[in-house]
This record gives C-alpha cells, structure tokens and sequence, in this order.
C-alpha cells in the first residue's frame, strides 16, 4: 500500500577542494524536503561563482519536479561549471524532464513612465466612452419610433419599482433623520442667538437645493446603479448581449433605455420624499423646543421660493440621467472572468457619486449666473 | 503492481434515486485507469467520492491507504485533482495558481515558490503565460493550468474530470500526450473521467465502464479489447457509436 512517506530530514553538506565546491544533498528532495535547504543553496551557489560546483545527489534517496527545479536553478544561476553527480537513471530522468521547463521568468513589463502613459491612456480612453456612450443613447433615442418593440414596457414597470417604489422607505428615513440631525445641530449655535426660527430657513433651503436631489443620488447609486451594472455585466458575461446582437436586437434600445427613463422618473419623486421627510424631521425638534408647526411651517414657506424647489427637481432628473447611464455603462463594459462583475458594479457607485456632485457643482454655478 | 485506490463495494444514492450499487475496483500505481461510460452513469459522482467531496452511501474507498472523506490536509496534498473547467481562481495569475498550494503546505520562500511553480507551468508548455489571468487564457490552456496547479506538490495520484472536454482534436491530442509523459516520466498515476472515444483509447491502461441502466459497473479491463471483443450491447453502442435500440 502506498502509504504517506515519513518525512526524513534532508540536509546538504558543502565541501571544498582544489577541484571546487561541492554541496552534498541528502534525503528526500521534495517540496517539503527542499524547504529548509533553499536559501543555503542560493547562497553557497552565490558565493562560489568562480569555483567549479559539484552537486552530488550519491544520498538523495528521492527527488521531484520541486527538487529538481531548485537544482536546475542552481545550474542556471551559477554560470559556471556545475557537474550533477550520483544521480540514479530515475533522478536523471525528472531532471531531463525539467530542464527545458527550467528557462528565466521573461523581465516585467512596466516603470514609471509606462504607467503615467497608461493613466494618461486609460482617462483618453475613458473620456472617449463617455461621449460614444452619450452618442450611443442619443441614437437609441431618435431611433426609438422604429425600434418600440425593443423597448419593453413590461421592463420599465419593473425596473420603476425596483428604483423607485423599493426604495421609498430607505429615502424616508434618511429623510428623516438628516432633518433631525441639521436641524439639532443648527440649533445649537442659533439658540444663542436668540434665532431658533432661522433653523427652518436654513435647513430647509439646504434640503430643497442641495441635499435633498444629493443624499437621493447617492441612494441611487448604491441601491440602482450597481445592481444595473451587475444585472447587465452578469448578462455579458453569460454571453446573453451576444445572443441579443445576433437576434439583431439593439442592446442600448432594449437594457439602457428602460433603466434611463426610469431612473429620471424615480428621482424627482424620491427628492420630494426625502425633502418632505427632512422637514419633517426638522419640525419635530424645533416642536420639541419650543416652536409650534404652523410658525415653522410658514417660515419654510417665506424661506424657499419657487425657483429653490423646481431647480432641485431639475438637479434630481438628471442625476438621474448620469447614474443610470453610467450604471448601464459599466455593466456593458464589463470584462471577462468572476472578478469583473463586482468591480463593474463598483464602479458604477462611485462613479454615480462622483457624476452626481460634480453636476451639482456645475449647476450651482449655471443657478448663479442665471440668478436663480 | 502495488493498489493505490481501492474502491469497495460502493454504491450512491440520491434519496431514492440509485446511481450505482456495489462498484469494486482498484487503481494500480502508474497506470493511467479511465473511468467510462454515458451521461448520467455516475463517472463524474465516483470521482467526486474518490477525491474525498462526497461520502458513499455504502461501501468503502481507500486512496493511498485512507478513507478520502473526511481526509486531513496530509492526505489531500498526496493527491491532485484537475476539475471540468479548470476551477482556476480568476484574481490571480496562473504563476500565483499554481504557487497556492506550495504557499499552502510548504515552508518555501516566496522566491522558491515561484521557481517550483514556473517550471510546473514549463511541463504543461505555459512558461510564457504564467503572468496571464484565467480569463485571457484558452480552455485548453485552462486545463494545462489546472494540470500545473494539481501537480504543485508532486502528487503521486491525479484525478482528471474529462481533461478533453471542449477541446479541439489537436489540443486534446497535445494534452493527451502530456498526461502520458508525466505518467513515464514522473511515475505519477491518473484516475480520468472521460467519454472522448479517442483519448480513451490513447491513454488508458485500463478503463472501468459505468452504465446508468444497470446502476454500476458494466465492463472492465483493457479498452482495445472491450472495442474488439466485448459483446455487451452497451459497451458495443458506446466504442462504435452506435444508437442502442430503445
């Protein structure tokens, strides 16, 4: 029966003469038995790069490919004359065997100046997609009118409740307790001003221009954008968007479409319930210190005009554009093999964040210019 | 020739759905032993049992001396297993695959490491590719791979799950012969699960022939001579690709 072998020390004993070095193994030459040896033989190999070396395999009572590769890279790495001795026909034979296996690992690509060339090259590249993946649903778009059977009603209902209706109850409470938190916070300094009624001014301005259509994206992006990403880079993967391309149906029409239009549908709404569950929030700590509902709820009336609460809508739609577009774009982009799914839903997050603050920035300043 | 598998009297079932009953062979070291037979016979079932993922319901299985469920690191690292599909992990590159296990169970130095595993990756003729991932390899570079890796340790026992499966006639060929050259050269004994007609009959010294009508065993021995000369209907169908009448 061929039982596990008992583990026998090797050892290697190194010899000097006239005629060279010699390093004498022992035992067996396995990946366990080679194990204590490695680093003494790289050594005295090292050391001895002018003498002639001897490896004598005359009490190796076994050896292996892992044996053999340490021998071999002896050989190779001494550059000297190295003589292999005392191999039986069957070391022999592994050694043959490993030999041409044996080559140099081939030098790394890479250093410093390749990888700036490759971010450089990447945000190109990256950059490009981005307006092909505009020009992409654009077409998908004027297209529509000859392409309505490729986009499915069925799959706008679905993907509006999953954005949209699923995700009430999260924007509620965040709602919520984001009106708690500013309103307590902005009460603290106020109160010593005598101003506790101006909390209401400004957490309700702050909550209907910036963070209400904010906090709602970044719920977007967590909740839709990654699991459009995934449902889609999972479809890519299974080779499903291939088997789409060859019914010739339109991938951009048939995936991207519904999840935009939803995602531009979803956002206005849940900004609204996010703002109302803000102030909310906000009432209620103010009606804990003192200050009754109805004054409150008249000084967010004289504090946010018309143009605060439809420029907030407008924000929302379209960060419900560009979370869902570069949601479905990283799940279209996904690559091969179990890693690239997470990483394309990963992506789409951040990205959607990302996209989403950098918009606002850029209508905040179009708001001023306006002078809305 | 010394038994390095023993299975006895195995049978599996699936709650009331028999598989295969009282199933008896050895494994001599060495020889290449090809388990055979039609889809749904149990090959893939047996060999998940030989290396040790399934317990039988009945029966016993000894490899290398010990009862494989349940077997301790120890006895797992005397043994390789090449999957269907590779199983290579797709985060790292096929130098760091086959690295895995020696980092596992060996106190190498990383540098060691490497060099173990960059000549494993020279045997199955991937030196150049050891920095590739999985994902941008061919499959029958995934199967070398997979050969690579399973042999980490220098296992005296490999256990193949149908190393052609999907594989052009060349690359089959080519990988057929690397499983005889490891075979001569290194000694080492394959267990194989396949029904590729053509590499059963390149490689195997002996098959053993599953058959799901019968729930077990049909046919064992040397497959030139279960081709010529056995008169079993289903061994006969199964050699020369016949329709078995229904």
């Amino acid at each position: 029966m061929n039982s596990i072998p008992e583990a026998r020390p090797s050892r290697l004993d190194v010899a000097q003469d006239a005629n060279g070095v010699t390093m004498r193994f022992s035992g067996r030459l396995d990946a366990n038995g080679i194990a204590p040896l490695w680093n003494n033989v790289a050594r005295t190999s090292k050391r001895n790069l002018s003498a002639a070396l001897t490896l004598d395999l005359t009490a190796v009572t076994a050896i292996d490919t892992a044996g053999a590769a340490m021998l071999l890279l002896t050989e190779r790495t001494h550059g000297g004359t190295v003589t292999i001795s005392g191999a039986t026909e069957a070391f022999t034979a592994v050694l043959d065997l490993a030999r041409p296996a044996a080559v140099p690992s081939p030098p790394r690509a890479g250093g410093p100046g390749q990888s700036w060339r490759a971010v450089f090259t990447s945000t190109l590249a990256a950059g490009s997609d981005a307006v092909a993946a505009i020009g992409e649903v654009a077409m998908a778009f004027l297209r529509l009118p000859s392409r309505a059977r490729m986009f499915r009603r069925a799959d706008l209902l679905r993907i509006t409740d999953e954005t949209g209706v699923q995700a009430v109850p999260l924007v509620l409470l965040i709602g919520g307790l984001i009106g708690l938190i500013l309103a307590f916070q902005s009460l603290v300094p106020m109160h010593r001003f005598g101003a506790d009624l101006y909390v209401a001014n400004v957490v309700a301005v702050g909550l209907v221009r910036e963070l209400g259509p904010l906090l709602t994206a970044v719920v977007l992006s967590g909740r839709s954008a990654s699991a459009f990403a995934a449902e889609i880079g999972t479809m890519k993967v299974n080779q499903e968007l291939d088997a789409l391309t060859t019914m010739g149906v339109d991938v951009t029409t048939m995936l991207v479409l519904p999840r935009l239009l939803a995602s531009v549908l979803v956002m206005p709404v849940l900004t609204v319930l996010m703002e109302v569950a803000g102030l909310l929030g906000m009432t209620l700590v103010l009606a804990v210190n003192g200050l009754p509902p109805i004054t409150v709820a008249h000084e967010v009336a004289y504090a946010v005009v018309p143009a605060d609460f439809f420029g907030g809508l407008l924000k929302a739609a379209l960060f419900g554009a560009a979370i869902a577009a570069i949601g479905c774009r990283r799940g279209l982009t996904t690559g091969v093999g179990p890693r690239a799914v997470g990483l394309s839903a990963t992506s789409a997050v951040v990205g959607g964040i990302v996209s989403a603050i950098l918009l606002d920035g850029l209508m905040a300043v179009l708001f001023f210019r306006l002078k809305l | 020739m010394e038994s390095i598998v023993t299975v006895d009297q195995v049978s599996q079932f699936f709650g009331d759905h028999e598989v295969y009953s009282n199933v008896s062979f050895e494994v001599r070291a060495g020889e290449v032993f090809v388990i055979i037979g039609g889809s749904g016979c149990g090959k893939s079932t047996l060999q998940r049992q030989m290396i040790g993922l399934l317990a039988p319901t009945e029966g016993r299985i000894s490899v290398l001396g010990h009862d494989m469920y349940g077997a301790t690191s120890d006895v797992l690292t005397r043994i390789g297993v090449m999957f269907q599909a590779g199983a290579l992990f797709g985060a790292m590159t096929l130098l760091e695959n086959v690295m895995l296990p020696l980092e596992m169970h060996t106190n190498l130095p990383p540098s060691a490491r490497a060099e173990i595993a960059r000549v494993k990756l020279g045997l199955v003729g991937l030196a150049n590719a050891a920095a590739l991932r999985p994902a941008e390899i061919s499959g029958g570079m995934s199967k070398r791979a997979a050969i690579a890796r399973a042999m980490a340790l220098d296992p005296p026992l490999l256990f193949l799950d149908e190393p052609s499966a999907g594989l052009d006639p060349t690359t089959a060929a080519e990988l057929d012969q690397l499983i005889l050259d490891l075979r001569k050269e290194l000694g080492i004994t394959f267990v194989v699960v396949t029904h590729d007609l053509a590499s059963i009959l390149a490689i195997a010294d002996r098959c053993l022939m599953l058959d799901a009508g019968h729930h077990g065993v049909i046919a064992e021995g040397d497959p030139r001579q279960m081709r010529d000369s056995n008169t079993d209907p289903v061994v006969h169908a199964f050699f020369h690709r016949e329709i078995l009448p229904a």
